[in-house]
């Protein structure tokens, strides 16, 4: 098991160090410079910030340098903020992005989870089918538009909920945007309980516990919950690129100060070291969570780590 | 049951198959040929009739935006945009992850364990960001976004093609071939391409519908096509600064954009029923 880990573990890094110098490159390739200003900079101030940034040393020297920086938590300055490292932006705004992001995962996998239950339990009646058709739905409507849709709904015209991101605090900010990040997750993590728990229930050793007498509420719950939410297990990881994916929309919608609102901020401001910093994090993000996932799929399924 | 037989008596047979095409087909005919029909143009302003609701009588009949111009022509060009990127996208991915999939379930051995390495690699990306991070450092050039479109979406269709190649190789004809002596690229090219149709086609209907996804969300961020333009992402974030006094805005371009991903997501689901069925005699 714990070769398993460290195997996983050391086949990530090449990833992320791809990530991070292709992230790096992209932004030192683009035309112009992070100081292009339309009135124009006078010749002698361009040079002096970019000797003050480290810009005018030799690519492959920024890249070493930007490497070693990253390695440490230090993500260099921002160029529009003039004072504010990249860092503490990023530290100003991950907290309410992680909350946000963290209570949608967990709703998704809650409701995903029980409504996959059921249909399958019923399966071909017209819950089911009802459940499947809203499944359907909900993957193909995209976030940014659940999102402005429920606002219309239940802040413009039911004025139950706030419509933005109010200052005073509470929970109730926290409902709509956790609800429209997480309804397509349900929706897909419903589909693969379904498909998953049908997949199990028709197995033998199922029959055989219906045989010695157990009801459907054990079958479920001791012999067929955990084999089928391997499928489920094994989406976690790309549910949660897309919930952060999702998020960017998300704060944008709701007006709430998280981290993909600083990053499309930092994008329309040409900030490139935030949206370098933005991109790293979120690969370290992704990364780390895709492996996490992975390591607990070999705990729990001990055929996977004999591959 | 109807007892046709052959691809295309299957299909035919397929009730979701044939209503989602049709409507799909309806909703491109609509697209391409709705707005020589109306006498309004997706430029022209008009200050006295701003955020309109629809009306019959007016001649506008989804409304008006925040500046007067004519909702169902600019709908109708927003349709035409995002479905042009989809395909053009969806092209892009398909060549690269045909190309790639069938080389390395050819090839097999070393190079296969490489390049199928380098996909899980890329897999684990943040990809989404990586296209903001380009369409910020090049401008927002309309070619850029096909191309990025693209470069993402070939994974799933490289992995899916490597899969199938790796049993097609060791059919019966594709010996024949290797034994009579016919280059690898040949048998690549007329013996193993032609038996990938199926499968190609069915993820192609669901890259169609992603690819549509990534070019609306880059439009909402205002990252993707640019004014005058429009794509239906981009109205509909209009939509969402207009929707207290016209929700309208928000409404249409919101209620077609899901349509379109719905009925594509069915029309992938269905045939993937109907080309499973081969498998399985």
């Amino acid at each position: 098991m714990l070769r398993y880990a460290l195997l996983r573990v050391l086949g990530a890094i090449p990833t992320l160090l791809l990530v991070i110098v292709l992230a790096f490159l992209m932004v030192h390739a683009a035309p112009g410079g992070p100081f292009q200003d339309p009135r124009g900079l006078p010749p002698e101030t361009l040079k002096a910030l970019q000797e003050a940034y480290g810009l005018d040393q030799p690519l492959l020297v920024q890249l070493w340098r930007y490497l070693s920086h990253v390695v440490r938590g230090d993500f260099g300055p921002s160029y529009h903020y003039v004072g504010y490292s990249v860092g503490e932006l990023i530290r100003g705004t991950l907290p309410v992005s992680l909350l946000l992001g963290t209570l949608a995962i967990l709703l998704a996998v809650l409701a995903g989870v029980a409504c996959g239950t059921l249909a399958a339990l019923r399966r071909n009646s017209a819950l089911d089918r009802l459940l499947m058709g809203i499944a359907m739905t909900g993957i193909s409507i995209p976030v940014f538009v659940v999102a402005p849709v429920l606002v219309l709904v239940f802040a413009v015209k039911l004025h139950w909920l706030p419509a933005g991101w109010t200052g005073s605090g509470g929970l109730a900010r926290l409902v709509l945007p956790v609800i429209a990040l997480a309804l397509p997750q349900i929706a897909y993590i419903a589909r693969l309980t379904r498909a998953g728990m049908i997949d199990v229930l028709g197995s033998d050793y199922i029959r055989t516990a219906r045989a010695q007498g157990l009801g459907t509420a054990a079958i479920v719950r001791y012999h067929a919950f955990r084999p089928a939410l391997v499928p489920v297990l094994s989406y976690l990881g790309p549910a949660i690129a897309a919930i952060l994916t999702g998020a960017v929309v998300i704060e944008e919608v709701f007006g709430i100060p998280g981290l993909g609102e600083l990053f499309v901020r930092a994008a329309g401001n040409r900030d490139y070291m935030v949206v370098l910093g933005v991109v790293v994090l979120y690969a370290v993000l992704v990364v780390a969570l895709n492996l996490a996932v992975d390591i607990l799929y070999g705990v729990i399924d001990p055929r996977v780590r004999r591959r | 049951m109807s007892r046709r037989t052959g691809l295309r008596g299957r299909l035919a047979g397929n009730r979701t198959v044939v209503f989602c095409l049709a409507v799909l087909g309806l909703v491109a005919a609509v697209a391409v040929f709705g707005p020589w029909l109306s006498r309004n143009d997706y430029l022209s302003t008009n200050f006295d009739l701003v955020l309109d609701g629809p009306t019959w009588a007016g001649g506008h009949i989804f409304g008006t935006d925040q500046l007067g111009r004519d909702l169902f022509v600019r709908t109708m060009l927003g349709i035409r945009v995002t479905i042009a990127v989809a395909l053009v996208a969806s092209a892009v991915s398909l060549v690269i992850g045909v190309f790639y999939g069938m080389v390395a379930g050819y090839a097999r051995g070393w190079l296969d364990a490489v390049m199928m390495r380098f996909v899980d690699t890329l897999y684990a990306m943040p990809f989404i960001f990586l296209v903001i991070l380009l369409m910020v450092a090049f401008g927002r050039n309309f070619l850029l976004i096909f191309v990025a479109i693209g470069a993402i979406n070939w994974l799933d269709m490289a992995r899916i093609v490597r899969g199938q190649t790796l049993s097609l190789r060791e059919k019966e004809f594709v010996e024949a071939a290797r034994v009579t002596g016919v280059p690898a690229p040949r048998i690549m090219l007329r013996h193993i391409a032609p038996n990938l149709i199926g499968v190609v086609v069915v993820y192609l209907t669901l890259t169609i519908p992603q690819a549509i996804l990534v070019e609306s969300f880059l439009s909402f961020l205002g990252l993707g096509v640019q004014e005058p333009q429009t794509s239906l992402g981009a109205l509909v974030h209009d939509g969402v600064n207009q929707m207290e006094g016209a929700p309208h805005l928000l409404l249409i371009p919101a209620v077609l954009l899901a349509a379109i991903l719905l009925l594509f997501n069915f029309l992938g689901d269905a045939l993937r029923d109907v080309f499973d069925a081969r498998q399985e005699p």
